[in-house]
């Protein structure tokens, strides 16, 4: 299980980086994507991986597992959904603007202004 | 007493900026009307909050009534209140600005983003709690990524989606920092984990040393300290200048993270860091001075000039947190008020220079409209951020060089040639823009309606570093006093009244 867990966050960060250093905006905010999955998977685990026990108070649980990770997840899933939906439309307008899908500006680009 | 007016930064913008959406979307000068008062009401909490800061010990408000570290809580200390006091301040100019040049005409909802921005400052100077400190990062940052691409354009949406880009990998890196201070500490309030940090058994040492790299790498890209500056000159430089200019208390947010951290929880004291954080830190903060001043040198606009000597500015500040002693903190923080006004000034006056020449390239080109005020600006504003005498500038580098009397011989190498660096740098500006238009021989540009606002604004930014200067007794007094407080938190830790601390 652990390694299991381990093997999909490294990977997902891996692709994530890969992904985000590409030239053009799509791949960039997918990798970006595969980030946040990673860091959601691994908030999950921060808070120890216990199978089949309740969150919350019950009367015949033999254990809890730790309920504050959830709530950190649900918070960072909300958030990086937001963001990402900021960065497809700015994308999306630089795209309209510029004409090209391009990540970095050239020399003449940051002078002008 | 006090208490309740603790949350009043975060809840007045909060209400204010939506009602200023919803309501009066279509009414320009409603907008300015409610924008400036609430800036002003926020100058008035910030200056409440700074008196019942400077006689009290730290005060710790319980959102919902939550003990700690169980809920949520915000913290006033001198520091949070003095970070406040600078943001109320800056927020004044900065929006008086804007309403003299019609910059909130040339998009929508100017004046709510401005609110949103300043209450996800507040609420990160406020908080004492490391994922609360996160999601007001996210607040400040959506915000501003509203204003950085207001009035649009091409270069500057692109320039935009690099600015989020980057921040989106930090919000990345510091979410991986908090899980892994969260699965070695089990708590995210700051105390608490402080607390926890200092008694931590040895075989944790090596990840909690990695999750305080992460985080400290997250605030580092915040204060763009080199390697990771790389996102500041594009952004500013195509940045709106006065949202430019409010975007000056931006890296300033992550050197109060980093100080903030490091002081509290990340402490040298504890033998889980050790003196980690101020080895890597020193050279950073010395080749981002550097770089900040090579740049200044080479900028092909006023913009970008003003943009590197920000980066400058937050090498000093940098070098002297890294020595950790009081002293050293206490200097750092002169300079930050500072640097935090003299950088602002810098991009408004960039921006009154590139709205009369219709370029921001620093070439020769004729006379400009009001040219004589401006270049008066200008030279003003070079001197300050430069550090020559009389300007506090001055007074800021003598402080932190006489504070970092132990690595004398690399540090005061630095520090003064870089300064000679920012010199020539702004002297061959100057000149080019405002000598050279005599030489050119053409007619000057047409007229230019005066904006008397926009002046008195700059003005006030300026005559803010000369109060800076003149009161710089009582300030350094006051700061001597903040940065011992940092440097002994156990003062913030009590008012956590955290369970397991006496």
């Amino acid at each position: 299980m652990e390694a299991l867990i381990a093997i999909a966050i490294g990977s997902l960060t891996a692709s994530g980086v890969y992904l985000m250093l590409r030239q053009r905006t799509f791949p960039v905010i997918i990798g970006l994507t595969l980030l946040s999955y990673a860091v959601n998977v691994f908030i999950f685990a921060a808070g120890r991986i216990v199978p089949g026990l309740p969150a919350i108070i019950a009367k015949d649980a033999a254990g809890y597992t730790d309920p504050l990770p959830q709530a950190l997840v649900l918070t960072a899933i909300v958030i990086s959904f937001g963001m990402t939906a900021v960065i497809v439309l700015m994308a999306l307008g630089s795209w309209l603007e510029a004409g090209h899908d391009k990540v970095d500006m050239d020399e003449e680009e940051e002078t002008r202004a | 007493m006090m208490s309740h007016w603790i949350i009043a930064p975060v809840v007045l913008p909060a209400i204010l900026a939506p009602l200023i959406v919803l309501v009066m979307r279509n009414d320009l000068t409603l907008q300015r009307i409610f924008g400036l008062a609430g800036t002003v009401a926020l100058g008035a909490i910030a200056a409440a909050l700074l008196i019942a800061a400077s006689h009290n010990p730290p005060e710790a408000y319980l959102l919902g009534n939550w003990p700690a570290p169980f809920g949520i809580v915000l913290v006033l200390d001198r520091l949070s209140a003095m970070m406040l006091m600078l943001t109320a301040i800056l927020a004044l100019g900065v929006q008086l600005y804007v309403i003299s040049t019609d910059w909130d005409a040339r998009g929508r909802h100017f004046h709510a983003l401005f609110l949103f921005q300043l209450m996800g400052l507040n609420g990160a100077f406020l908080t004492g709690d490391a994922f609360n400190l996160f999601v007001f990062f996210e607040v400040l940052l959506i915000a501003s990524y509203g204003l950085m691409i207001h009035g649009a354009g091409k270069d500057r949406l692109r320039a935009g989606v690099q600015y989020i880009g980057f921040n989106l990998v930090a919000s990345t890196l510091f979410l991986f920092a908090l899980a892994t201070v969260y699965a070695v500490t089990g708590t995210l309030n700051m105390a608490d984990i402080a607390v926890k940090v200092a008694a931590l058994p040895e075989g944790d040492a090596a990840l909690i040393r990695a999750a305080a790299v992460l985080m400290l790498s997250v605030f580092a890209i915040k204060g763009a300290l080199v390697p990771l500056q790389f996102w500041l000159p594009g952004t500013y430089a195509n940045a709106p200048g006065p949202v430019a200019a409010l975007f000056a208390i931006m890296t300033k947010v992550g050197a109060y993270a980093i100080l903030r951290s490091s002081t509290l929880f990340f402490t040298p004291d504890s033998p889980a860091i050790g003196s980690m954080i101020g080895d890597l830190m020193l050279p950073a903060a010395l080749v981002t001075l550097a770089i900040g001043a090579v740049g200044v040198l080479g900028a092909t606009t006023l913009q970008r000039l003003a943009a590197f000597a920000g980066i400058a500015s937050m090498g000093t500040i940098f070098t002297a947190f890294s020595a950790f002693t009081p002293a050293a903190t206490s200097a750092a923080l002169y300079y930050l008020i500072h640097s935090t006004l003299a950088t602002a000034a810098l991009f408004l006056i960039a921006d009154l220079v590139t709205d009369r020449r219709g370029s921001a390239r620093l070439d020769a080109r004729p006379r400009i409209a009001q040219q004589g005020l401006i270049a008066g600006l200008f030279f003003v504003g070079a001197i300050a951020l430069a550090g020559m005498p009389p300007l506090s500038g001055f007074i800021g580098k003598l402080l932190v060089l006489d504070a970092m009397r132990g690595d004398a011989p690399l540090i005061w190498t630095v520090v003064l040639l870089s300064s000679l660096l920012l010199i020539l740098g702004f002297a061959r500006a100057g000149s080019v823009l405002f000598w050279k238009s005599h030489a050119t021989g053409e007619a000057p540009e047409p007229g230019h309606a005066s904006e008397p606002l926009a002046f008195i604004s700059v003005g006030a930014l300026l005559a803010a570093l000369v109060a800076l200067t003149i009161f710089a007794g009582p300030v350094k007094d006051w700061l001597d006093l903040t940065a011992t407080a940092l440097h002994q938190p156990a003062g913030y830790i009590a008012a956590n009244q955290l369970p397991w601390v006496n």
